[in-house]
């Protein structure tokens, strides 16, 4: 192992470091401006151009505010349930296939910062550890909301996470491989997962909704009846780490519907391209192409948040047991029936 | 045949429900969903309905009552007497003034021979009722020839308008002079 790939390594996860920060910061500028337009209003536009500014703007107000601890035993898991959350969110980058390679000064730069073979069973693992930074947080609040919350939260997880492995063993049992890597490279050239497993995405989807308490679906928070669910107790950074947190991984369940349904980075035309334009040309379009997909799975996300209403919790758990893991059963009984067939 | 009270709807929006069984494609809810998504994409593409306050203003109705204005007239003379109608009238209780004497030379400023030198309205208490309107006997007070809101400000102190912000401007005066002739 030479100096020069542990440096190109450590320079790829800071860019994709800053990058999924950035993303997330504006995804809570996006929210805003898309719930404004949904609503027909116009949403932030005092800070700079377009409202621009207004991440910057809100992330100083939530620093610069008083930081309210609960008189609570566990300062500690206090503490620790935001970090986790942000955490856990950050980390599961580390496997997805942000474009195929690129060549800089004769170097094969792999725009991937790791790849390993059980990349989808990591961001599965990451995931579910995600779930213990909003039980601990709403635990250690102290308070019958922040608890409430944290119970629905976790079981929620609980009853998705099944339903989102199940629908992912379909898409598995096709492509024979559990790297996010190869996944893409079986995409090439329009051959998209989505043509192939259209009932498995459509589950991947709800349970991506669910997995990131998004609307229809969260109820770990839902302001209207638990006043901010797990987070009402949390103020300052702490407060806006679960925020920021939540919307990291919402552009992390983007990208890896992308990856895994719409073909990653691979675009109509890639191979074209290759010949034609060259390697960095062609795989720098591949990274677009990669954005813009999960650039519409965001604001899917936020469109589906101001259309449909939330969920009452025992639909919720209706919804997950009887008709999501059935359905996902039954999907790969025909996923291996038409394996056995085809192939 | 009399109709029976079941059918009668006055204001004709009477809709019968039904609580039957939904099919199997109304119980997946997706069709509902992406109807609901169609409305609400189309929403994004509307014209929005926002006025952007400070740059853009809305058109005040005629009769819209803002910041008063205390009138000149058409040469340009104020036309309160300091008579006191208008504190007495008013119900907040937001006006005061102090009364003084016209001094020679000073015709071209006031009209007749008795001037408020000290006028103060309190926008904190004022109601906006327009009654101090009502009251004046010399058509000097009038919430609707401003058209302009009571601006917002840090400080109490800030919010008791006197005689500089609320005789009208010499420039008004003057066009409205112009206008006239």
């Amino acid at each position: 192992m030479d100096s020069g790939f542990i440096i190109e390594k450590s320079i790829f996860i800071v860019v994709i470091f800053a990058f999924t920060m950035v993303m997330a910061m504006y995804s809570t500028w996006a929210e805003r401006k898309v719930a404004a337009y949904l609503q027909d209003r116009v949403g932030p536009n005092r800070a700079g151009w377009g409202g621009l500014l207004q991440p910057l703007a809100d992330g100083m107000k939530l620093f610069a505010k008083e930081e309210f601890e609960p008189n609570t035993k566990n300062k500690f898991l206090f503490f620790m349930g935001p970090a986790i959350a942000m955490s856990t969110a950050l980390m599961t980058s580390a496997v997805i296939p942000w474009g195929d390679r690129l060549e800089i000064f004769g170097r094969i730069v792999i725009l991937q910062a790791t790849d390993t073979d059980s990349a989808l069973l990591y961001i599965f693992a990451i995931v579910s550890i995600g779930v213990y930074g909003i039980m601990i947080g709403g635990w250690a609040s102290n308070n019958k909301f922040s608890l409430m919350g944290a119970v629905r939260a976790a079981s929620q997880m609980v009853s998705y996470e099944v339903a989102m492995g199940l629908s992912i063993i379909a898409l598995l049992m096709m492509t024979g491989s559990l790297s996010l890597k190869e996944i893409s490279i079986q995409q090439h050239g329009l051959h998209w997962n989505v043509f192939y497993q259209p009932l498995s995405f459509l589950i991947f989807l709800i349970c991506a909704f669910a997995e990131t308490n998004r609307t229809p679906f969260d109820l770990a928070e839902c302001e209207s009846e638990l006043i901010g669910g797990y987070h009402t107790e949390y103020s300052s950074m702490k407060m806006g780490f679960y925020l920021f947190a939540e919307y990291a991984n919402m552009f992390i369940s983007s990208t890896i519907i992308a990856v895994l349904f719409f073909g990653g980075y691979n675009y109509p035309g890639m191979s074209w391209a290759l010949e034609h334009w060259g390697v960095n040309i062609a795989n720098i379009i591949g990274i677009g192409a990669l954005f813009v997909k999960l650039c519409f799975f965001i604001f899917f996300f936020m469109w589906i948040r101001w259309t449909i209403p939330r969920f009452r919790y025992d639909q919720l758990m209706n919804l997950g047991w009887k008709i999501l893991i059935p359905l996902s059963i039954i999907n790969i009984i025909i996923t291996g029936i038409c394996i056995l067939a085809f192939k | 045949m009399s109709t029976s009270i079941q059918s009668i709807s006055l204001s004709g929006k009477k809709k019968q429900v039904s609580n039957k069984e939904m099919t199997f494609l109304e119980r997946m809810y997706l069709i509902a969903i992406f109807k609901g998504l169609w409305i609400t994409i189309k929403h994004f593409f509307k014209k929005k309905a926002t006025i952007h306050y400070p740059e853009q203003v809305r058109e005040f109705s005629p009769v819209y009552r803002g910041q008063h204005m205390l009138k000149r007239d058409e040469q340009g003379r104020e036309n309160c007497t300091a008579c006191g109608l208008c504190a007495l009238s008013c119900p907040a209780e937001a006006i005061t003034m102090k009364a003084e004497e016209r001094k020679k030379g000073e015709e071209h400023l006031y009209r007749e021979e008795k001037y408020a030198s000290i006028y103060e309205i309190n926008m904190l208490r004022c109601i906006f009722c327009g009654l101090c309107e009502e009251a004046c006997p010399k058509d000097a007070i009038y919430l609707t020839i401003s058209k302009e809101l009571v601006p917002a400000q840090y400080n109490r102190e800030d919010f008791i308008f006197g005689k500089d912000k609320l005789v009208m401007p010499l420039e008004m005066a003057m066009a409205n002079t112009k206008n006239l002739n």
